[in-house]
């Protein structure tokens, strides 16, 4: 029995986003009588944290404090439309809306308080802890919450705000065969190190290491979140998961855990990540879609590793240790 | 279907409750005494999303019968955080951004009390087998062992200034 060791190396260009018949997300902003932000979505969060993003986003634009903006996905036949969460869009396209529509109602929310100090609205600021001040003399201010207040029972005034991101569809060009499907593209490379038995074919990936271009992290701890998580998955795809191993009929497939596998806590590699950020011109504070691709360039990068370490290449997912014994057969036939 | 009465104790308090023969201690908790922190995922305890403390050591409460627990002391995930302060365990979770969808996460951290109330200074490899039997899809587990490790040095520190 040996175990050979093996480095391989994948890059992926990861584009935001997708081009069916266009694709749009909406957002709308009101103020509450307290001076608390409601933004209005039918995006889901399904765990990747895009309730914590948006919030981070809107209360960035309307220079209020994060904890003064409740995100409101609930209903999404009665929301304002969201293609979905999906094709690593969230961040961008619903960040994109949220900033429009929070622009709008920042400007509402400064005329108001310019109305209650009695100066104009242009020599206002916000200091992001809750109040407006005029530039210059921090005194000759008013919190978000009076201004909310005065808004609604003084005023009449609606604070509030519409966003919609849409990019529009693309056709080809007839010539070229050219189009624009996607926004900006995100950028990875993985370095997998891999060890082979060739006696019993299994793989151990004994480290991950990547380099993420993500535009700008707004979050920086819930990406690097996103890509270990997606490091876990690039090698549960490369190497355990498939709804079929069983030959010959597909209705002895996996039904359970125990036959549907997955690395657990004891299979993992080390990590270690680079994040770099060059701010994308078309997104939310630069930021380009993280998501998916977390789970791309790993698994080429363990395949190279296999082919690297015993001359075997894989061209099927997941590399079983049928297929590499099957490969090392080949190789010595 | 026959009922039968069971007592136990559940979260510190005394319980109760007449249970169908044969249904289990995760239907028990969801469908009549509306815990919901224990979540149902397979069924047929391959996922540990159900696991609950019985007398001390993690069980699976999809597979544990609600007749059997006559007597015993059973913790969920409500019992850890009964007054609204988090446990130690709970606000590393969060700390370290251990959850995404959080469906794994009320066993995680049942396994992980288990694991820290026996051996209060555990090694990663401790931590990884306590664990080793609760499913997660999101987090790539890294955080959740990072936040296990984190939980349990925190935990030391009172018990070090008392001595």
């Amino acid at each position: 029995m040996t175990r050979k060791r093996g480095r391989g190396m994948a890059a992926v260009n990861y584009p935001t986003g997708m081009n069916l018949g266009g694709d749009p997300s909406q957002a709308l902003i009101h103020a509450t009588t307290t001076g608390s932000f409601v933004v209005t979505l039918s995006s889901v969060d399904l765990g990747q944290g895009l309730k914590t993003v948006m919030a981070q986003i809107c209360a960035e634009t309307l220079g209020v404090p994060t904890d003064n903006v409740i995100i409101d996905t609930a209903d999404t036949d009665t929301g304002p439309h969201c293609m979905g969460t999906f094709a690593s869009r969230g961040t961008h396209r619903i960040g994109n809306a949220i900033i429009m529509a929070a622009k709008e109602a920042r400007a509402v929310m400064l005329e108001v308080a310019a109305e209650e100090l009695e100066v104009d609205a242009g020599d206002l600021v916000t200091d992001g802890a809750g109040a407006i001040h005029v530039k210059g003399s921090p005194q000759k201010s008013i919190s978000i919450f009076n201004v909310a207040l005065a808004a609604h029972f003084k005023h009449g005034k609606s604070i509030s705000g519409r966003g919609i991101f849409l990019q529009p569809r693309s056709y080809p060009e007839p010539e070229t065969g050219k189009m624009t499907p996607a926004t900006c593209y995100a950028h990875a490379c993985t370095v997998a190190e891999v060890e082979v038995d060739t006696e019993t074919g299994e793989v151990a990936v004994l480290s991950l290491k990547s380099a993420y271009e993500v535009g700008r992290a707004l979050n920086p701890r819930m990406v690097e979140q996103q890509i270990i998580g997606g490091a876990w998955m690039g090698i549960s795809h490369a190497l355990y998961e498939t709804t079929e191993p069983y030959y010959p009929d597909r209705a002895h497939g996996p039904v359970d855990f125990n036959q549907y596998l997955m690395p657990g806590p004891g299979d993992l590699p080390e990590f270690a990540n680079v994040v770099i950020e060059r701010p994308a011109a078309d997104g939310p504070f630069g930021a380009k879609g993280v998501g998916e691709m977390t789970a791309n360039s790993p698994i080429p990068a363990i395949a190279n590793a296999i082919f690297d370490a015993v001359g075997v290449r894989v061209d099927s997912l997941p590399i079983t240790p049928e297929k590499v014994l099957r490969g090392i057969r080949a190789l010595n036939a | 279907m026959t009922k039968v009465p069971v007592e136990f104790t559940l979260n510190t308090r005394e319980q109760n409750e007449f249970v169908e023969t044969g249904s289990t201690l995760l239907s028990a908790l969801r469908d009549r005494l509306g815990l919901y922190g224990t979540k149902a995922g397979c069924h047929q305890g391959t996922c540990g999303a159900c696991t609950v403390i019985i007398d001390g050591e993690p069980h699976l409460s999809c597979l544990t019968l609600a007749e059997r627990c006559q007597g015993k002391d059973v913790t969920t995930l409500e019992g850890l955080a009964p007054a609204g302060a988090l446990h130690p365990l709970q606000q590393a979770f969060m700390d370290g951004f251990a959850a995404q969808c959080g469906f794994c996460t009320p066993g995680m951290i049942l396994a992980a009390k288990c694991l820290l109330d026996r051996n209060p200074d555990p090694t990663r490899d401790e931590v990884v087998d306590a664990i080793s039997g609760n499913i997660c899809r999101c987090t790539g587990y890294e955080p959740i062992i990072a936040a296990i490790l984190t939980a349990a040095q925190g935990m030391r520190k009172p018990a070090r200034k008392r001595a």
